[in-house]
């Protein structure tokens, strides 16, 4: 048996690792890509002091100091199933081999959500993400002319990404409202949420929009002042004004049509016009990946400031079940170096409760390390994040009173064995 | 190879990689030691990598890590092979699926 598995090679995962390693524990890290790193390892962006934050580089010092440690790493593994097979054991399923261990920690991260638009299963629609990992990990084009669709953190620094691998991309625009994307085809909603970027590398973007967001009256007016060909964003045109409402292409995508649209996102009949492109991407945002902790049988809470439904868990990175942890953006969507702060936390919660001593001032700091390296983040994926994470912390200790008033122990191994 | 980022501002110069040969559809294309079978495509210019089972529409890679299956390959022999997932290696043989036959009829007289 393995003192610890891990369930993702990322920022999380291999923090958390490392950390139990050098406590003298054995780990073993499953992940299914090909590459240590995770989400990590497309991530290219300069830091406010003029400095880049590369991903591939950052990936090799954390696969660098887990393996350094001892800690053995599986690639190239999907994990199908988790469960507790025995009093306090939880069995790992892949699909040659089946792990066991006391203590399980789940650091799956983030997926895309899709923006359905008409077209989109063409070859050369792919996710925004999709993109960044053919460019910066793969070195691969995604194509030579691009337009992205959907206007949000993820989606401008990669266009910036795109553009730095001299890859032209036509547009940056918001997708054609439908029911499925009421928040992100609306002009005065994504521009409102844009501004919160306030520290994000030099952006004229927010420059631009926030001489005009002093109340909700002006925030209209930023929008619709907004000139119809857009702002350029390290020359890139960012289209509040224009929607995306068809991808067009025989066999594969030769173009969109766009639209202008009103400063509620209503397409304006009569406007549309054809642009030419060899791919498309689509930004719909990210949320927590969180199957394997559903299938557990975790509690769960949709927090929209945390970017979709998370797993209940408390600072320690512990979950409601016995010897089942996560960290990472399974938690909520936020940057890698918040990320790798929760793995340290949950690699020293695991090391606290496998009955090693003497970590408690450690553990104590590790969770203020998070906070801090929340507060001095340069990217942040909300504005409420901070909101989130108060939300679920209320929502554990909840929990925790529900508990004593029943007076049952904090166990759940009937219902996850299930 | 022209789909692929030799120099990078940033990232510098794609380093020296063996090259390795493979073949999709009957067709050999070389692709680099690491490239995922995805990636080994797109540098060849090649993105239609199956035919939708039921409608038989041209699909490519959507989520490039794993998580939306719509990149599945026949990699010897093995169907359902994502091709972002799996590194390409010399002598491999990758197949597209097409359209598969359906026993439900549409029985409206314009697909007579």
């Amino acid at each position: 048996m393995t003192d610890v598995i891990v369930i993702g090679a990322g920022p999380a995962g291999l923090s958390a690792a490392a950390v139990a390693a050098e406590k003298g524990l054995n780990v073993l890290v499953i992940d299914e890509y090909m590459k240590p790193g995770g989400r990590l390892l497309g991530q290219l962006y300069e830091e406010p002091d003029g400095s880049w934050w590369n991903g591939i580089e950052e990936s090799a010092k954390l696969f660098n100091r887990a393996a350094e440690a001892g800690v053995t790493i599986k690639l190239q593994t999907p994990v199908n199933n988790i469960e507790t097979t025995a009093d306090g054991i939880w069995s790992v399923y892949t699909e040659e081999e089946t792990f066991v261990t006391r203590h399980l920690l789940i650091a799956t991260g983030a997926a895309e959500a899709p923006v359905p638009v008409p077209g989109w299963t063409l070859p050369g629609v792919m996710s925004v993400g999709a993109a960044q990992v053919m460019t910066n990990v793969h070195r691969v084009k995604p194509g030579n002319r691009g337009v992205i669709i959907g206007i949000n953190v993820l989606s401008a620094a990669i266009a910036m990404e795109l553009k730095l691998a001299g890859v032209e991309v036509a547009s940056l625009s918001l997708p054609g409202k439908n029911s499925m994307t009421e928040e992100s085809a609306d002009p005065r909603k994504v521009l409102n949420s844009l501004l919160h970027v306030s520290h994000m590398a030099p952006s004229p973007l927010v420059r631009f929009g926030s001489r005009f967001l002093q109340n909700d009256i002006m925030k209209k007016l930023g929008v619709s002042f907004f000139p119809k060909n857009g702002v350029k964003m390290w020359d890139i045109p960012v289209q509040l004004r224009k929607a995306v409402i068809e991808i067009y292409g025989e066999n594969e995508v030769e173009g969109v049509v766009m639209a202008n649209v009103t400063s509620d996102g209503e397409v304006i009949k009569g406007t549309e016009e054809r642009i030419t492109a060899d791919f498309v991407c689509i930004a719909g945002g990210l949320y927590p990946l969180a199957e394997l902790a559903a299938v557990a049988g975790c509690p769960f809470y949709l927090i929209d400031e945390l970017g979709g439904y998370v797993p209940l868990h408390n600072e320690q990175m512990e979950t409601t079940l016995k010897g089942l942890y996560v960290a990472g953006n399974i938690t909520g969507i936020e940057g890698a170096k918040v990320a790798a702060a929760q793995g340290t936390t949950a690699g020293l919660t695991i090391a606290r409760n496998s009955g090693i001593h003497g970590l408690v001032k450690e553990i104590q700091l590790a969770i203020q390390s998070i906070k801090q390296t929340r507060d001095n983040a340069s990217i942040q994926f909300h504005p409420e994040v901070k909101k989130g994470r108060e939300i679920i912390q209320e929502k554990w200790e909840e929990h925790a009173r529900a508990l004593e008033g029943t007076g049952s122990e904090v166990t759940s191994e009937a219902e996850a064995g299930g | 190879m022209s789909g692929r980022i030799t120099d990078h501002p940033v990232l510098g110069k794609l380093p020296e990689t063996r090259f390795v040969t493979f073949s999709f559809n009957n067709q050999e294309y070389e692709g680099a030691e690491g490239d995922s079978i995805a990636a080994a495509l797109l540098a060849n210019g090649i993105r239609t990598l199956r035919y939708h089972e039921e409608s038989g529409s041209p699909r490519g890679i959507y989520c490039n890590i794993g998580h939306c299956f719509e990149c599945r390959v026949t990699v010897d022999g093995e169907p359902g092979v994502r091709a972002c997932l799996t590194p390409v290696k010399e002598g491999m043989t990758v197949e597209s699926s097409g359209k598969l036959p359906s026993p439900v009829r549409d029985w409206r007289p314009e697909n007579d």
